[in-house]
């Protein structure tokens, strides 16, 4: 009713705008909660006939199978762990080698005036584009004869393929917007190029660097074609776990949405705590403003 | 001495301004060689060879035979042709659902700083998470689709949407829709922030409603942002089509949503043809290639960094 009231006292448009947006928000959030309320549902009521759209009896023992073992611990809930350490070492590992030599790159590119620039800016633009399955048959090939089939170091070369390309180009957006007279006067009072740059351009580019490494974590992180093929057990990432639970191992509806739920927090937080930034750095390239 | 003296210059090359440029690129430099160029370079000169896994010792030059055999394939014509349909459609559909999401989170309402950051969510999550959650969804046995609709009154009984090829095309596309709306969303939004509040103000004195306002301010303004969109969308959703096929149908049934990516990897990994998985995954690079000069038209000429250099 207070509902009701308030949008009476709305002028027409306004009320048609309100219901926009509760069609918005239920077009965004939908299908996942549908997800997360899957993850903690009985299997009796997840499996019913229209099934309970709200529990009757929410529990997460699906969680805690899934996390310290249970019951019904299958193979691939003992890999459940496994995956996530190698997620974690393999998306921050990416991220941080990634931040530190695009970082470099990008300063040179936009405050460093040399021959080859040009160049150099096209090429960064162009690659951001390979299609991961161009170029995955010699990583294969490669990485067979080297013996890095299924090894950390083998996907931490091949994430590099996609992850440094766009922090160089992100990052080039921050530089920019660090005043060069800083950094001039810096110079004047006796530092040093790189020691201006150390000392004024690093700080002033910290949230730029923040920004573009979650960016590169989430998005390494979620990774799915590289690992799928070029990883079989040891160096197994979780998506490739969350998509062998919806097909190797049978039906297990609940497994399935609660691994899916759990492999999709470390992203979905990051996103939702620090959307300012990712939204500048994913629109910093292109919308001028 | 002239040991000494060449120290002191290449020390004074690397302390002046082009020395510390390409020491800083350097390191970039040789990764993006080494983990892009060299693999394309080398996925080039297999596709010229047979190379079949089953044997691995033989490695013949065959030209472009590879090439050949994909050109005259019916089933390579088909897979294009589907990554089309789910291109256009994918890209299409979610340019204008965005488009329409941002006008309205560009209006003034309670909790919109809220839905701002909310939009984000589809983008956050994974491919592969996507993927399985809208097979689930779909599920014909217990899918929450069946169920809606069941209580809806639309069915009479439960069905198996993912077995029925005429639609299952479709139901991988509003998949993909889903998980891509929100980055037009965020790009057009952060484009009509760019617009001044001046010009609408204007057009209202001038008598326009809020339609004409729309078509020929609005619209207008954003045509360049749409347009890169379209490009940017178009490159990603031929390249990610592996991801939610393989999570949502495996290509099937039959062959009805083997999109080009998902042939290729067949071919591959699966029938361990190498040679000519890599002429396939060359075909799919030039398609992307004619997109991505297109976007780097685009980008360049917006770019105010060159013009003093022109």
């Amino acid at each position: 009713m207070k509902i009701l009231n308030f949008l009476k006292l709305l002028p027409p448009y306004k009320v048609l705008i309100y219901i926009l947006v509760i069609i918005i928000f239920i077009f965004i959030i939908a299908p996942f909660v549908w997800l997360i309320i899957s993850s903690i549902s009985t299997k009796i009521e997840l499996l019913s006939i229209p099934p309970h759209w709200i529990p009757h009896s929410p529990t997460l023992k699906n969680y805690k199978a899934i996390l310290f073992g249970g019951v019904r611990t299958s193979k691939t809930i003992r890999y459940f762990k496994n995956a996530l350490i190698n997620s974690v070492i393999i998306a921050s590992s990416v991220t941080i080698f990634c931040l530190i030599i695009g970082s470099m790159a990008s300063y040179s590119l936009t405050r460093l005036k040399f021959r080859g620039r040009q160049p150099f800016f096209l090429l960064i633009l162009t690659v951001q584009m390979v299609p991961a399955v161009s170029i995955i048959i010699p990583f294969y090939i490669v990485m067979m004869n080297f013996r890095l089939l299924d090894t950390h170091l083998g996907l931490f070369i091949t994430y590099c393929s996609f992850t440094l390309p766009f922090v160089i180009w992100i990052m080039m957006r921050y530089f920019q917007t660090i005043p060069v007279n800083l950094e001039d006067a810096a110079r004047i009072d006796g530092c040093s190029r790189l020691g201006a740059l150390v000392r004024v351009v690093l700080p002033l580019a910290a949230p730029g660097l923040a920004a573009t490494g979650i960016f590169a974590f989430i998005v390494a992180w979620n990774e799915f074609f590289f690992a799928l093929i070029l990883t079989s057990i040891n160096a197994k990432t979780l998506p490739v776990l969350v998509s062998e639970f919806s097909s190797k191992f049978g039906a297990d509806y609940l497994m399935m949405s609660t691994g899916g739920v759990l492999a999709s927090i470390p992203p979905v937080v990051l996103a939702l705590v620090f959307q300012k930034f990712i939204i500048k750095g994913l629109t910093g390239g292109a919308v001028k403003g | 001495m002239s040991s000494t003296k060449t120290i002191r210059k290449i020390g004074k090359f690397l302390f002046s301004s082009t020395g510390v440029a390409y020491l800083l690129i350097l390191p970039s430099l040789i990764v993006i060689f080494g983990v892009i160029m060299w693999p394309v370079l080398y996925s080039l000169y297999i596709s010229f060879h047979k190379m079949y896994m089953v044997h691995p010792g033989k490695f013949p030059f065959i030209g472009l035979e590879n090439y050949g055999k994909a050109l005259h394939n019916p089933v390579f014509w088909a897979a294009v042709g589907r990554t089309f349909y789910f291109t256009g459609v994918s890209v299409g559909i979610s340019v204008i659902i965005g488009l329409g999401i941002a006008l309205v989170l560009n209006e003034d309402f309670r909790g919109r700083a809220f839905m701002r950051g909310l939009i984000i969510l589809p983008w956050a999550l994974s491919s592969v998470v996507n993927g399985m959650m809208w097979k689930w969804i779909y599920n014909g046995n217990y899918g929450a689709l069946n169920g809606l609709l069941l209580q809806l009154g639309w069915i009479d009984s439960y069905k198996v949407w993912l077995s029925n090829w005429k639609i299952a095309m479709n139901l991988v596309i509003i998949a993909e829709i889903w998980k891509e709306t929100p980055i037009g969303v965020i790009f057009i939004l952060a484009s009509l922030q760019t617009i001044p509040g001046a010009l609408y103000e204007a057009a209202k004195v001038d008598g326009a409603n809020a339609w004409d306002r729309f078509k020929h301010v609005t619209l207008p303004l954003l045509k360049p942002i749409i347009l890169l969109l379209i490009i940017i969308k178009s490159i990603w959703a031929i390249r990610d089509s592996f991801d939610i096929v393989y999570m949502i149908t495996r290509g099937g049934p039959g062959e009805s949503t083997q999109v080009v990516t998902f042939y290729a990897y067949i071919a591959t990994f699966k029938f361990l043809r190498f040679g000519y998985g890599a002429a396939l995954a060359y075909l799919i690079t030039l398609i992307i290639f004619i997109f991505t000069v297109v976007y780097v038209r685009l980008i360049y000429y917006r770019e105010k960094m060159w013009e003093e250099e022109r």
